[in-house]
């Protein structure tokens, strides 16, 4: 038996007791750091993969410009401003997390409590915001045609990009409606079916000469995706057998399927820690509430999990630089 | 922590201040893109890629030295922690990105545009 348990031969505290502190760190502070370590290696991984395949398809990589344009309640083309105040959000709530540890080495309770629930709001207005991101990259904004050889055609009209309901006319010409569960057989429902068909935006193109379509190739010296002119841009439509709106796992109307792949993957993961770090502050919060850190005599806990929220902001300020800005 | 009990609330205000106009800066520049960093070319990417890239290690070293009080931790813990971290990444990084652009010069000739 005693050879398959370990008892403290002398009575010394061991490290889990807390007596000794290696580095002048206690056992949980130290874990912490070695797990966030592991953590932002995940992370990098993710985005060194992100840049592997952007590397590989460098010269018809969607250009983020393009696919993040929008802010809510408001029309138009905003490129960054949105992603730039979820940053501002998070940066800010790290600020009134960095604030409640301060009050925590001073052992003011309500302050801490204040400014945790602060950071609390914060990172429930990120993560709502990276909802309405994810919602409007789903829904898609203009439309695209989406060619045999798995390219995606977009339409333009005086060099800026138009959806397909400003330019698409008639009707679909294959009488084809979406298959719902209220006809034919019950609880079965099909694949949704565009409001256009491509022979009809095809026949549109043709009727309307101010319409070009726009390549997913990049011009390197401007760095614009190419537009084709009104022949080449026909030839390539012809080959169009499906009608992408939106964003998914298997189309992106944007440009090349794996961007959206690496979009959902990796902001998803990130927000993912956003979601599990404010779950563990609301349990801090109302630890801090109930006074148990009070009694205790140290916040040190506040600063653990303080670390791991910092850590959310850092991973984030990094998805901001290779995701909108680079 | 030599200085755990007393208050460190101004300087985790300027370094809120100075991450926010670095950020303000970042997002200025990717509004405007001025064509002389945008579409000129050094060391691999765009001068302005490279400012892009130099400013989020700026944010990145406020972040963890001030908010995550690196820089009241014992020296080797520290280095523990980042040199790890730096060496690691950067391995991964270079080795992806090389292996990105071979990708592309080989895969690169067979697609038809």
């Amino acid at each position: 038996m005693e050879a398959n348990i370990a008892i403290p031969s002398d009575s010394r505290e061991t490290w889990s007791g807390g007596g000794v502190r290696p580095f002048g760190a206690s056992y949980g502070k130290m874990m912490m750091w070695f797990f966030i370590l592991s953590d932002a290696l995940t992370f990098s991984g993710f985005l060194a993969a992100y840049g592997l395949t952007r590397f590989k398809f460098i010269d018809a990589w969607p250009i983020a410009d393009e696919v993040f344009t929008h802010i809510p309640f408001v029309h138009g083309n905003y490129p960054m401003y949105y992603v730039a105040f979820m940053t501002f959000i998070l940066i800010f709530s790290s600020v009134t997390m960095v604030l409640a540890v301060d009050a925590g080495h001073n052992m003011k309770k309500n302050k801490v409590s204040w400014y945790l629930f602060a950071t609390i709001i914060g990172g429930l207005i990120f993560v709502g915001s990276q909802a309405w991101e994810w919602k409007t990259f789903i829904n898609g904004s203009y439309g695209a045609i989406k060619t045999s050889d798995e390219r995606i055609l977009h339409f333009v009209k005086d060099g800026h990009q138009i959806a397909l309901s400003d330019f698409v006319v008639g009707n679909r010409g294959d009488e084809r409606i979406t298959h719902t569960k209220k006809n034919g057989l019950w609880f079965v429902s099909g694949e949704t079916v565009p409001k256009y068909s491509v022979s009809q935006v095809i026949a549109s193109y043709k009727a309307d000469p101010s319409i070009q379509v726009k390549s997913e190739l990049v011009n390197v010296d401007k760095k614009q995706k190419v537009i084709l002119s009104r022949e080449k841009g026909l030839e390539e439509l012809l080959k169009g057998n499906q009608i992408v709106e939106g964003a998914n796992l298997q189309v992106n109307e944007y440009g090349n399927t794996i961007f959206a792949n690496f979009f959902f993957f990796i902001t998803g993961f990130h927000g993912f820690h956003v979601f599990s770090g404010i779950l563990i502050n609301i349990i801090i919060f109302f630890n801090v509430a109930l006074g148990t850190y009070e009694k205790r005599g140290s916040y040190e806990m506040v600063e653990k999990v303080g670390l791991y929220w910092h850590f959310v902001d850092l991973v984030w300020v990094f998805v901001f630089t290779f995701f909108y800005l680079v | 922590m030599a200085h755990a009990h007393e208050s460190n609330v101004k300087r985790i205000w300027m370094v809120f201040g100075l991450l926010s106009v670095v950020t303000v800066v970042e997002v200025a520049l990717g509004i405007i893109k001025p064509e002389i960093l945008y579409l000129t070319r050094f060391l691999g990417t765009s001068p302005l890629n490279w400012i892009f890239i130099i400013l989020t290690l700026f944010k990145a070293y406020y972040i963890t030295w001030t908010f995550m009080h690196m820089e009241g931790e014992k020296t080797w813990f520290r280095r523990a922690v980042v040199w790890i971290a730096l060496f690691l990444i950067c391995y991964l990084v270079t080795l992806l990105l090389i292996e990105g652009g071979y990708l592309f010069d080989t895969l690169g000739p067979l697609v038809n545009w």
